[in-house]
C-alpha cells in the first residue's frame, strides 16, 4: 500500500509529557559513547553551568521517535514500518535537555514524496518544556521502500 | 547551552581537525542502543527479519551512528554546545553476528561565523572506505 500524500499537514499530540531522568540520560550517554561526566553527575554538570545532568546531543530522538510513532501507526498515512529506513535527521536545539525536564512533543507531517519505488515522509517534532518554551525541533525523514 | 564550557572561537581555522575517534559497533552496541533509545525495529537485531525486507543482514541504527558522531564532536565542543546537528544516512553499516564493524569518525572545522561566534563542524564517518553519513554537520556555539 502506498503512503497517502494527502496526510501532509496532519499533527499529532501533545500526548503525556516525557519525564527526563538522570538514569535515562546516563543510559543513553553510555549507548552513544558520550564520555562527559556532565551526563552522569549532577556535580560535574553544575561545574559546567547546568542546573542538573545534561543530555547528549541526540537524546531528543528518544522523545521525538515516540511522537513520530503516531505517524507510523496511523492507518490513514499508510507507512509499512517493516519497510522503513531512516533517510535524514536534523536537530535544532533551542536549549539543552536537562534531568527533571517534562517535555511535550507535537509531531507535524511536513512533506510526503513518492518517486520510483520509494516514498519519503518528513516529520517535524516540536519539543517544549513545562512553561511551553521551545526546547528542540527534530526533523526526520523516513524512506519507505515499496514492495517490489 | 552554558557559557562556562564553550570552546574558544579564537584560533580555530577552517580545515582543522578538532576531534577524531575509531569506534567498533558490535551486536552488543546495537542492543544497548535499542534499549537506550526505544528503537526496537528488528532490522537492528534479527538477521532473518532484515533479509526478509531486502537488507543484507542486521544494520546499525542510523541514529547510533549519528549519536556517536555527535559524541566525538561533543568531546571537543563540551556538552550542550552543539546547537544544530544534521545528516543524511547515505549507507547502512552491516554489523556481523560475531565480531565488529570498525568505523572511523573525523570532525573538522567546515566554516566559521565570527558574528554568531559559531563553528560549523563537518563530520566524516567512514566504514570500509565509504562515507556512511552525507552532509553531516554540527553547529557549535563557541566563546
Amino acid at each position: 500500500m502506498p503512503v497517502n500524500t494527502e496526510a501532509v499537514g496532519r499533527a499529532y499530540g501533545p500526548h503525556e509529557p516525557y519525564e527526563v531522568t538522570r538514569v535515562k540520560i546516563r543510559e543513553f550517554a553510555d549507548a552513544v559513547d558520550a564520555y562527559s561526566f556532565a551526563h552522569r553527575s549532577e556535580e560535574a554538570a553544575r561545574a559546567e553551568g547546568f542546573p542538573d545532568v545534561v543530555a547528549p546531543t541526540t537524546f531528543a530522538v528518544v522523545i521525538a521517535q515516540q511522537a513520530e510513532f503516531h505517524v507510523v501507526v496511523d492507518p490513514e498515512v499508510g507507512v509499512d514500518f517493516s519497510r522503513v529506513v531512516h533517510a535524514d535527521e536534523r536537530f535544532a536545539h533551542h536549549r539543552p535537555i536537562i534531568a527533571g525536564d517534562l517535555i511535550s512533543a507535537t509531531v507535524h507531517i511536513d512533506d510526503i514524496k513518492q518517486r520510483g519505488g520509494i516514498s519519503t515522509v518528513t516529520t517535524r517534532t516540536e519539543l517544549t518544556d513545562e512553561d511551553g518554551s521551545p526546547v528542540s525541533t527534530v526533523i526526520s525523514t523516513l524512506a519507505v521502500r515499496e514492495e517490489a | 547551552m552554558s557559557a562556562e564550557n564553550r570552546p574558544s572561537f579564537a584560533g580555530l581555522e577552517v580545515g582543522q581537525v578538532v576531534a577524531e575517534r575509531e569506534v567498533a559497533f558490535s551486536r552488543d552496541s546495537l542492543v544497548r542502543y535499542a534499549g537506550a533509545s526505544g528503537d526496537f525495529n528488528p532490522i537492528h537485531y534479527n538477521d532473518a527479519f532484515a533479509e526478509s525486507v531486502g537488507l543484507p543482514g542486521v544494520i546499525a541504527h542510523g541514529m547510533l551512528t549519528m549519536g556517536t558522531a555527535a559524541s566525538v564532536v561533543e568531546e571537543w565542543a563540551g556538552p550542550g554546545n552543539i546547537v544544530d546537528l544534521q545528516t543524511r544516512f547515505a549507507r547502512p553499516i552491516p554489523v556481523p553476528a560475531m565480531g565488529e564493524a570498525e568505523v572511523a569518525i573525523t570532525a573538522k572545522v567546515g566554516a566559521l561565523d565570527a558574528e554568531a561566534t559559531t563553528a560549523r563542524i563537518d563530520i566524516l564517518v567512514e566504514f570500509e572506505g565509504q562515507k556512511i553519513l552525507a552532509k553531516a554537520q554540527a553547529v557549535v556555539a563557541c566563546a
